[in-house]
C-alpha cells in the first residue's frame, strides 16, 4: 500500500464520517438561528422566553448533577467493597452487579414501572395490607427519575472503578499501613486518590447517560420535563426552530460535562507498581459478615426491578387484580409473541437494523482504526473528534438532526430523502454505533506492538497479509465484544427510534409501549425479558469467541 | 564478498541526530556487535539494516544488491526483536512457518522445514504449543527459529539477551553463540552489555552519540582503544594527567605519577600534555616500586583485589593478589607494561 492510497483512503474516510457525524448538527444549529427571512435570535428569545422552555434546561442539569452523586456514589461504594473485602460469594455477586449494564434502558424503566409503579408489586402489597383501594403513591417527577439513574447508571463507575482495582497494586495499601495507617485512612488518602481517573470517567459516562436519558422522564416525568423530552414535545407542536434550540441546549450540556471532565484527570493507577490483583487478607475479619449483608441487600434491591419484570412475564391478562402477588401463571404471554405476525414483526425489524448497523459500524470502525493507528498524526485527532461526538451527544439530538438532514433532497451538500423510509432508522443506529465500536478498535489497535507489524514484514508478508493474519485476529476479541455491544444497543433503542420510526421499521422497544398503553402488561414484560435475554446472549457470544481467541 | 555494506549512512529524527555518517561491513559468515549505551544509535542501525526505518543518506548492501530504497517486506532479514513479537494467536509452529508462505514448498516440505529449525533450537515437538504458554528462554529460541526458517542471508538480533533473567542469561548466550557458528549464518546484533558483545562478535563496532567510534575484535577494543570514549567505555579505567616522555615504534612512554610508563597512543608528540587512562592491571604491587600510594578501600571480587591507591592528588584502581594490602597501609607500586593508553588533551 503506498503512501498516497492511503492518504486518499483517509481522507474519503474523513468525508464519509463528516457527513453521517457533523452535517447533520450543523444543520441543526442553522436552523435554530434561521427564520423565514434570514438570521434571527427569535427562537432563542423564545427559548428563553417561555418559563417552560429554559426550566426544562435547568432540570436536565440539576438531575444530571444529582445522578453523577447518586450514581456515582453508589457505583465506587459498589466496587470498593466487592473488591477490597474478601466475604464468600463475593464474585457471584460482583458480577450480578454489573448485569444492567446490558440491559436495553427502556427494558429497565418499565421493569421499574412493574415494581414500584401504581400497580407494581410494592404498591399493590402495601393495598393487600391496608386495604386501601387506591395506589399509595404516584411514581412520577424528579424523584422517580433520580432512582432510576441512580440504581441503573452506578454500573459505569462500577465497572470503571473495578476495572482501575483490578491493576492497583496492593503493595501501596501494605506501604501504607506500615507507616501506621487505619484502613480507612489508607483508602481515603491511597486508594481513592488514585481512582480519580476511573470515578471521574464514571461521572463523566453518568453525567452523559443522564443528559440523553430519554426513556426515564418520558415514561416517569409526567409535568416534569427534561430537554429530550421538552424538545420532542417542542418539534410535534410544529416548533421547529425552538426544538432546534432546546437541541443545541443539550448539545451545549454535554460538552461542557466532557470538557469538565477531561480538565479534572489526574495520574491513574496505571504505571503504579506491578499491577497485581490486589490480595485482599483470606482471614474473616470485623468486616467479613457487614459487608456481605450490605453487598445482598444491595444485590438484591438492584436486581429487584428486574425480578419483577421477569414475574409480571408469566401473570395471564386480567388475571392479577386485588392481591400482593399474582396468583395465576401462564405462558401465553410468550406465546403471543410468537402466534401474531405483528407482535413478532417488531424483533425481525428491530434485529435486522441492529445487525446491519454493528455490521457497518464495525467495518466502519476497523478503516477508521487503521488510518488513525498513529496517535500523533493530525488526521487520527480529526478521526477521533469525530468518534467522539455521537459519543458525547445525545442519541435524542442525534435523531433530530438526521430527521433535519435527510428530508430534503440536495445530492451536493450529500443530503437525500431518507424520511419515511427504511432505512433512516439503521442509519441512526449505524451514527450511535460508531463511537462504541469505533473508540474501542481504535484503542485496541494502538495497544498492539508495532514489532508485530514489523516482524510480519522481515518474514515477507505484505500489508495485506499483515492485516489478515495479524492485525485482524488480533483485534478480533475487541472488535467482537464492541460490535456486540453496539448491536444490543440497536436492538433496544428507544430514544432514537420514537423520533425517526415509520410504520414498517416500528421496532421493539415502540411495540412494549404500546402493549403497555393497551394494559397488555404481561406482554410487554414478556417482550422485555426477550429482548434481555437476546442482549445477554449476544454478549455471551462476544464474551466466548474472546475466551477462546486468548 | 561482503553481505552487509552500510555506506555513509545517516538519519535523524525530526532535529534529532540519531546516525552521523556511518560505514560498516560485515563479512559473509562474520558476527558482528553494535555495542554502545541507550541512546547510542545502534539499534536505529539495527532497523536502518532491516528496512524499518528510511535512511536520510548514505546506501545499503545486502549480498552486493542495493537495497537503500527497497522495503522490509522484500529485504528479508532474519529479525529477532527485543521482545521477540511472536504473534500471541498463532501456536509455536504457525509462528516458525509465516515466514514460509509464498515460496514454492508444498504442505509436507513446509512442516519439514519447521520441525527441522524447531529441532535447531532445541524445541523438538512443540509445533502445536501455544507461545504464550512458553517460558521466556523458549520464547527467545522460537523467535530466533522464526527469523531463521526462511533462511535469510543475514541474522539481526535487537538486544537478544536482554529479556532474560541473569542466570538464564549465560547459558542462553552459549548457546546462541554455538548455534550462530554452527549455522554460519552472517550476524549483525545490538548489545549495551560489554559482556555479551565480546563473547558473540567476531568484531564489534562501539558507537556512541550516533557515532562509530572503534570497530575491531574485542582485543582490540580492549588492549589498544582508538579514542578515549572507547577505553572508559570497555572494562574499568582511572585518568591520571602525564606528558609524553618519548615515542618508540612499539610503545609511546609517557611521565605521570612520578615515573615513567609504557602505554598505547596515537599521534602524539614529544612533550604533549596526555591524559593518561589506567586499567587495574596497569599497576602492580611491588616493593620496590617506584609509586607511593595509601590503600583507601579495598573490594574483594574472587581472584583477586580491587585496591584504590591514593597517590598524591589522584586516585587509582590497582587489581592486587587476595589479601596482599590492607587498608590504610602504604604500598609501592610498579607499571606493568599493559593496561595503559595515552591520549592528547584538548588545549
Amino acid at each position: 500500500m503506498s503512501r498516497s492510497w492511503r492518504g486518499y483512503g483517509a481522507a474519503v474516510l474523513l468525508l464519509i464520517l463528516g457527513w453521517l457525524v457533523l452535517e447533520p448538527l450543523l444543520l441543526v444549529a442553522i436552523d435554530a438561528f434561521r427564520g423565514t427571512e434570514g438570521w434571527t435570535l427569535e427562537a432563542v428569545r423564545a427559548f428563553v422566553r417561555e418559563p417552560n422552555e429554559w426550566r426544562a434546561a435547568w432540570n436536565s442539569l440539576w438531575i444530571a448533577l444529582a445522578s453523577v452523586l447518586l450514581a456515582g456514589t453508589l457505583g465506587t461504594a459498589l466496587a470498593l467493597l466487592t473488591r477490597l473485602v474478601h466475604f464468600p460469594g463475593r464474585g457471584l455477586l460482583g458480577a450480578l452487579l454489573a448485569l444492567p449494564a446490558v440491559l436495553p434502558p427502556l427494558v429497565g424503566v418499565v421493569a421499574f414501572l412493574f415494581l414500584y409503579g401504581e400497580s407494581g408489586v410494592i404498591a399493590r402489597g402495601v393495598m393487600a395490607l391496608t386495604g386501601a383501594t387506591e395506589a399509595p403513591w404516584r411514581f412520577e417527577g424528579a424523584g422517580a427519575i433520580l432512582l432510576i439513574h441512580a440504581t441503573t447508571m452506578y454500573v459505569y463507575p462500577y465497572l470503571l472503578v473495578r476495572g482501575a482495582l483490578a491493576s492497583f497494586d496492593p503493595a501501596l495499601l501494605e506501604a501504607a499501613t506500615a507507616l501506621g495507617a487505619s484502613r480507612w485512612r489508607a483508602i481515603r488518602t491511597v486508594v481513592l486518590p488514585l481512582l480519580r481517573p476511573a470515578i471521574g470517567n464514571g461521572a463523566l459516562l453518568v453525567a452523559l447517560s443522564s443528559l440523553a436519558s430519554f426513556s426515564a422522564p418520558y415514561v416517569f416525568g409526567g409535568g416534569f420535563r427534561v430537554l429530550p423530552t421538552q424538545l420532542v414535545s417542542t418539534r410535534l407542536n410544529g416548533d421547529i426552530a425552538i426544538a432546534m434550540v432546546e437541541t443545541l441546549a443539550l448539545v451545549a450540556l454535554a460538552l461542557v460535562a466532557v470538557l469538565l471532565a477531561s480538565r479534572l484527570g489526574g495520574p491513574g493507577v496505571r504505571g503504579a507498581g506491578k499491577g497485581l490483583a490486589p490480595a485482599p487478607s483470606r482471614r474473616r475479619s470485623a468486616l467479613t459478615l457487614p459487608a456481605m449483608s450490605v453487598a445482598l441487600v444491595a444485590t438484591g434491591w438492584l436486581l429487584l426491578p428486574h425480578l419483577a419484570l421477569l414475574m409480571v412475564s408469566f401473570v395471564p391478562v386480567g388475571a392479577w387484580t386485588s392481591s400482593a402477588l399474582p396468583t395465576a401463571w401462564t405462558f401465553t404471554n410468550y406465546a403471543a409473541l410468537v402466534a401474531e405476525p405483528s407482535r413478532w414483526q417488531p424483533f425481525a425489524t428491530s434485529l435486522w437494523m441492529a445487525t446491519l448497523a454493528a455490521t457497518a459500524a464495525a467495518f466502519l470502525a476497523l478503516l477508521v482504526a487503521l488510518a488513525a493507528r498513529d496517535p500523533q498524526r493530525r488526521l487520527s485527532r480529526w478521526l477521533e473528534a469525530f468518534l467522539a461526538l455521537p459519543w458525547a451527544v445525545p442519541g435524542t439530538v442525534y435523531a433530530i438532526a438526521l430527521a433535519t438532514m435527510f428530508a430534503r433532497h440536495q445530492p451536493l451538500t450529500g443530503r437525500i430523502i431518507l424520511i419515511g423510509t427504511l432505512w433512516l432508522l439503521p442509519l441512526a443506529y449505524l451514527v450511535r454505533a460508531l463511537p462504541i465500536v469505533g473508540r474501542a478498535v481504535v484503542s485496541a489497535i494502538r495497544g498492539l506492538d508495532p514489532a508485530l507489524d514489523e516482524a510480519a514484514a522481515s518474514l515477507g508478508a505484505r500489508p495485506w497479509r499483515v492485516f489478515r493474519t495479524i492485525t485482524l485476529p488480533l483485534l478480533g476479541p475487541v472488535l467482537a465484544g464492541a460490535t456486540a455491544l453496539a448491536f444490543v444497543t440497536g436492538l433496544g433503542d428507544f430514544m432514537t427510534s420514537v423520533i425517526l420510526y415509520t410504520y414498517d421499521t416500528r421496532p421493539v422497544s415502540l411495540e412494549i409501549l404500546g402493549a403497555i398503553r393497551q394494559g397488555e402488561i404481561g406482554v410487554a414484560a414478556a417482550y422485555g425479558v426477550v429482548l434481555a435475554l437476546i442482549s445477554a446472549g449476544a454478549f455471551l457470544l462476544a464474551e466466548r469467541g474472546r475466551g477462546q481467541a486468548t | 564478498m561482503d553481505t552487509v555494506v552500510v555506506d555513509r549512512i545517516a538519519k535523524r529524527f525530526d532535529e534529532t541526530v540519531v546516525v552521523r555518517e556511518i560505514s560498516l561491513t560485515v563479512a559473509e559468515g562474520e558476527v558482528l556487535a553494535l555495542l554502545g549505551p541507550s541512546g547510542s544509535g545502534k539499534t536505529t542501525m539495527l532497523r536502518l539494516i532491516a528496512g524499518f526505518e528510511t535512511a536520510d543518506a548514505g546506501r545499503i548492501l545486502l549480498s552486493g544488491r542495493d537495497v537503500t530504497g527497497v522495503s522490509a517486506v522484500d529485504r528479508r532479514c532474519g529479525m529477532v526483536f527485543q521482545h521477540y513479537a511472536l504473534f500471541p494467536h498463532l501456536t509455536v509452529g504457525e509462528n516458525v512457518a509465516y515466514g514460509l508462505a509464498g515460496r514454492r514448498m508444498d504442505a509436507a516440505a513446509r512442516a519439514a522445514r519447521v520441525t527441522e529449525t524447531l529441532a535447531l533450537v532445541d524445541l523438538q515437538g512443540y509445533e502445536s504449543r501455544a507461545v504464550t504458554a512458553l517460558s521466556g528462554g523458549q520464547q527467545q529460541r522460537v523467535a530466533l527459529a522464526r527469523a531463521l526458517a526462511p533462511e535469510p542471508t543475514v541474522l539481526l538480533l535487537d538486544e537478544p539477551l536482554s529479556n532474560l533473567d541473569p542466570t538464564l542469561r549465560e547459558r542462553t548466550r552459549r548457546e546462541l553463540r554455538d548455534l550462530i557458528r554452527r549455522i554460519g549464518i552472517t550476524t549483525v546484533l545490538v548489545t549495551h552489555e560489554q559482556e555479551e558483545a565480546f563473547e558473540l562478535a567476531d568484531r564489534v563496532a562501539l558507537l556512541l552519540d550516533g557515532m562509530l567510534e572503534q570497530v575491531g575484535t574485542p582485543e582490540a577494543l580492549y588492549g589498544d582503544p582508538a579514542t578515549a570514549a572507547v577505553a572508559d567505555f570497555i572494562g574499568r579505567v582511572t585518568h591520571v594527567p602525564g606528558i609524553v616522555d618519548s615515542i618508540t615504534d612499539r610503545a609511546t612512554v609517557v611521565r605521570a605519577l612520578g615515573t615513567t610508563l609504557q602505554a598505547t597512543g596515537r599521534g602524539l608528540e614529544v612533550g604533549a600534555r596526555v591524559d593518561v587512562l589506567l586499567r587495574p592491571e596497569a599497576l602492580v604491587i611491588d616493593p620496590a616500586g617506584p609509586i607511593v600510594g595509601t590503600v583507601e578501600h579495598r573490594r574483594f571480587v574472587g581472584a583477586h583485589d580491587l585496591l584504590v591507591v591514593a597517590c598524591e592528588n589522584v586516585r587509582v584502581e590497582v587489581l592486587a593478589d587476595p589479601m596482599s594490602a590492607v587498608v590504610g597501609t602504604t604500598v609501592h607500586l610498579s607499571p606493568s607494561g599493559v593496561g595503559a593508553h595515552a591520549f592528547g588533551t584538548p588545549a
